[in-house]
């Protein structure tokens, strides 16, 4: 029992409450910040905001909340390679909306 | 029955040499399956993305009749419940078993508080005729002809909300199984996996509305002339 305990510790990564603490408030404090920064004259540049504000939000959540930080090679992976399919299915379907009226095609 | 020389447990089935491995596939498991969520969601954003791109202007004015006030304290409570969530999962690493049911209850309570403030949000679109589909839809401050196109936004907020709040309601429901078999003892220091699992669903559902309150509440609030 004693042998098993320790492969335990070992292998869970404990955080304390304080770091879970400040990355509640960091959250929140970012909760506030897109919310005022959408307010401000900022034209296109504002969705850019808000997208890093979200996306550091997210990272936040999964690196901290979510242990991706102290997981496994093979999971960090995963989720990385997640990502990377989603931005496909968006990136590609946005090339054809946004390409579609470059070029006049004959017959169209 | 095979055999890895070890009596099954919670924590060590007779399928894994050790219970680090054990964890391992669970956790690896889970991120599998919100992987496929990701992608589910995913077709969503980018039902979104193309419509926000093609309507822009409808879009930030259909986005301001949205109260942001509401939205953001909303994320909080949201946010709070995640901080709660990895508290019970710690408290489960911790092997402290009354801590695990305080925090899960705390997190089923913040859980509620969203899920109800949500419903009153979706009863203020009934009230203002901002129900895509509605006969008397009208959403002002925009010509008749763009009326079709707000319905539009509107649709694509109650499918993107909802398809959340469902995922919230399923969580409850995960929450309470877990409420009592904390209750019951099931859990220890060496075996916390289902907390741990749902605590990742939880995040991954508070990820979902940390991209959706921007993008639906916040289309650009500084609208010059309008």
């Amino acid at each position: 029992m004693d042998h098993q305990q320790q492969i335990d510790t070992e292998h869970t990564h404990i955080d304390t409450v304080g770091t879970y603490v400040k990355i509640l408030v960091a959250l929140l404090i970012a909760t506030g910040l897109t919310t005022w920064v959408a307010t401000l004259p900022l034209g296109n540049f504002s969705t850019i905001v808000a997208l890093s504000i979200a996306t550091g939000k997210m990272l936040l959540v999964s690196l901290f909340f979510m242990h991706v930080r102290h997981s496994s090679k093979l999971t960090k992976l995963i989720v990385v390679g997640g990502l990377l399919w989603l931005a496909i299915l968006l990136v590609l379907t946005m090339t054809d909306f946004l390409s579609r009226g470059i070029l006049g095609v004959a017959g169209k | 029955m095979a055999d890895h020389g070890h009596t099954e447990t919670f924590a060590l089935r007779v399928q894994f040499d050790t219970e680090a491995q054990q964890k391992d596939a669970s956790t690896l498991g889970m991120w599998i399956f919100l992987i496929t969520e990701i992608m589910f969601f995913g077709g969503m954003f980018a039902v979104y993305t193309v419509y926000r791109n093609w309507y822009p202007e409808v879009f930030k004015v259909a986005s301001t009749s949205l109260n942001q006030i509401i939205g953001a304290i909303n994320t909080g409570v949201l946010l709070l419940s995640s901080f709660t969530m990895v508290m019970a999962v710690r408290a489960g690493q911790l092997g402290q078993q009354k801590m695990i049911i305080w925090f899960l209850i705390l997190t089923l309570l913040f859980g509620g508080v969203f899920l109800g403030v949500k419903a009153y949000e979706w009863y203020e679109k009934f009230e203002e005729h901002h129900i895509p589909g509605q006969a008397e839809f009208h959403l002002e401050g925009l010509p008749q002809q763009e009326q079709g196109h707000a319905q539009l936004f509107f649709s694509i907020y109650f499918a993107m909300t909802g398809l959340h709040a469902l995922h919230m309601v399923i969580g409850v429901g995960i929450l309470l199984t877990l409420i009592f078999q904390a209750k019951a003892g099931k859990f220890a220091a060496n075996y916390y996996t289902p907390v741990d699992v749902a605590g990742l669903y939880w995040h991954f559902v508070d990820v979902i509305w940390i991209w959706l309150f921007p993008l639906l509440y916040l289309i650009d609030r500084h609208t010059p002339g309008k």
